[in-house]
């Protein structure tokens, strides 16, 4: 291995006795140094920003005028608002729904997936088209595709025969609901597919050679060596799938603009709304920062996920 | 045993270059139960749901691609023309959109917010991964589950502080307010990523480098830094991809045309009142597209791998 040496001191002392310490004593000085520009860039751009919004929540701020403090207000305004009810509804319903369809599909593919398929490569590739292409440029895909009138779907059921009228995906409000439901499973289904195809992958041959000997059947087999082999790995995908269904955005904001009458409004676009075009940034932050218990709760549940994953494998770090 | 140690590793990064080219029958994955299953059984609960899949999954991608090509008449007459194909193909839609809107200007702020942001992530990550994971300093580990919580701190709660700061610090509407505000969520990506990264490699190689004579800068640029290009490429990988997807950063701290990303342009700029020019919003969208997608089609099996890793670990 060819590095270059420093200097001849530096050889001696390194032979010296007191390296361990000498290296012990400047670990300090160096991991400053390390952790100088990550550590700057997140202070500065992510924790006080997190402050401030919290901060900004407890304000009467409006774009153009910094806020005076008035405390609770913001909350109390929030707690009687219809609208804002509506939206942690639609952000609950949307969450619950996609997540739960995501993951059962998902877990389809991923078992499809790892069956000997000729062309592996090449459908994964094409498996991971929808959660690797932005997602505000699939959405506008889907806008057309949802057009009320030149809609493909409602076309290609007219012609045959299923419907007589053409559905109306982004103007009524069920409807609304159900097509961005839909969107979002599209976009998510890649992503929860090719994470438990990668743990599907850990899980060891011989186990199922084992069950296959004793006699299982392959529901068997899914069952009790698959599913509780995948649990782990389960719960820490699931809690992501769920974190950035939460706090989606872009779809909506695309679809339907939180329209119509409400319906699809989700939290995150709620605050846009009210914070950007309708200028009330303290209003804006306190629904923002609403979302915040439930993306606690979601992270512990990952953080336990992750302990049981670590316990499963033998435990340590 | 370092040499046999290093060897063994930069074997295992050569490996991942080959990607596509391994003997199928090296690879321990797959049911090992699949002979056991009958063909036509395997057709029904193998194959055909495979292609609904897949059929799903592409459909708005061929929408996209269809009406790209597709001219005016042809798209809103669905009585003449089988919407499903494309009589005519036309370029009158991309040329339309490259020569008389402001597109390929977006294109080139996407382009040059995602690459410099991409550069600073990481360079900061690395740094970053490499003191948590090697110089183990007090408070290390603390460090790192902080790292991976701010991974999880959404764009959407923090964009109207940040507009708020943006604006302070004299930076809206300008590229410098993306490329400073992207790596708050690249940064804890690709650390996360890269530590798993370091961890893989073995520690006895900067222990023989330590012994003689090199300084940690040395052992990270000159042992450290080569073996892990793999994982510093699939980290870049997904540093661009996410800061060519940012939406929302983009639509809030940036106001006039020619400093807009391509998602923000097409979606504020192509849509004039209730007229939707599909043909051009299906190209600007197609576009957008096509660049991450083709990144991916050389990388995904490094992808793939990597996200193995990330699960294993």
């Amino acid at each position: 291995m060819a590095v270059d040496v420093q200097q001849p001191s530096a050889r001696a002392a390194a032979h010296a006795p007191s390296r361990i310490s000498r290296i012990g004593q400047s670990k300090g000085f160096l991991s400053f140094w390390f952790m100088l520009p990550a550590a700057a860039l997140l202070l500065l751009f992510l924790a006080y920003p997190l402050a401030l919004g919290v901060w900004l929540g407890f304000t009467d701020a409006r774009i153009g005028q910094a806020g005076t403090f008035i405390g609770l207000e913001n909350y109390e305004w929030l707690m009687e608002d219809p609208v804002f009810w509506l939206a942690v509804f639609n952000t609950f319903l949307y969450t619950v729904v996609a997540s739960i369809i995501k993951f059962g599909l998902g877990l389809w593919l991923a078992l499809l997936l790892n069956h000997h398929l000729p062309f592996k490569a090449l459908l994964r590739a094409i498996v991971l088209l929808p959660w690797i292409v932005p997602t505000v440029l699939s959405a506008i895909a889907f806008w057309w595709i949802y057009d009320a009138q030149f809609s493909i779907i409602s076309w290609s059921l007219v012609k045959l025969g299923l419907i007589d009228h053409y559905i109306d995906f982004l103007g009524d409000p069920a409807n609304a609901r159900a097509s961005v439901i839909a969107a979002n499973i599209w976009r998510g289904i890649p992503f929860v597919a090719i994470t438990l195809l990668a743990g599907l992958q850990t899980i060891p041959q011989s186990l199922y050679e084992a069950a296959l000997i004793d006699g299982a059947s392959p529901w068997q087999r899914f069952r009790y060596v698959t599913f509780p082999m995948l649990t782990p790995i389960i719960a820490v995908v699931m809690t992501f799938s769920v974190l950035f269904t939460f706090t989606d955005f872009q779809l909506i904001y695309v679809l339907t603009r939180g329209g119509p009458l409400n319906a699809t409004h989700l939290m995150a676009t709620l605050s846009f709304q009210r914070a950007i075009p309708g200028g009330y940034l303290g209003e804006g932050a306190a629904i923002a920062v609403s979302m915040i218990p439930f993306l606690l709760g979601a992270i512990l549940f990952s953080y336990f996920g992750l302990q049981r994953r670590r316990w499963q494998q033998g435990g340590g770090d | 045993m370092a040499v046999s140690e290093e060897e063994k590793l930069t074997e295992t990064s050569a490996r991942f270059w080959k990607w596509g080219r391994q003997n199928p029958k090296d690879e321990p994955e797959g049911a090992s139960t699949d002979y056991l299953v009958s063909l036509p059984r395997r057709v029904v609960t193998v194959y055909i749901p495979m292609v609904i899949f897949l059929f799903v999954l592409l459909f708005p991608f061929y929408w996209m691609a269809i009406t790209t090509f597709k001219s005016n008449e042809e798209l809103y007459n669905y009585t003449d023309y089988s919407p499903f194909w494309v009589a005519h193909p036309t370029f009158a839609n991309i040329h339309k959109l490259f020569f008389e809107t402001s597109y390929p200007v977006w294109l080139w702020n996407t382009m040059l917010v995602s690459v410099v942001a991409t550069f600073i992530s990481l360079f900061c990550a690395v740094c970053a991964a490499y003191a948590i994971e090697r110089l183990r300093f007090q408070g290390s580990r603390l460090v790192g589950m902080g790292i991976f919580l701010a991974y999880l701190v959404p764009p959407s709660i923090l964009f109207i502080p940040l507009a708020v700061i943006v604006f302070q610090y004299g930076l809206f509407d300008s590229p410098l307010a993306l490329i400073l505000t992207y790596p708050t969520f690249l940064i804890p990506f690709c650390t996360w990523l890269l530590m798993g990264y370091f961890r893989s490699i073995p520690y006895e190689l900067e222990e023989c480098a330590l012994i003689d004579g090199a300084s940690r800068l040395q052992i990270l640029v000159k042992i450290l830094l080569p073996l892990a290009v793999p994982g510093l490429i699939s980290a870049g990988i997904f540093a661009f991809t996410l800061s060519w997807n940012e939406f929302i950063y983009a639509l809030t701290f940036i106001s006039s045309s020619e400093n807009k990303t391509v998602p923000v342009g097409v979606i504020t700029e192509l849509v004039e009142g209730d007229v939707y020019h599909w043909g051009s919003l299906m190209a600007g969208a197609l576009m957008g597209s096509l660049p991450v997608a083709i990144l991916y089609s050389f990388f995904v099996e490094h992808y793939v791998a990597s996200m193995t890793g990330a699960v294993k670990e």
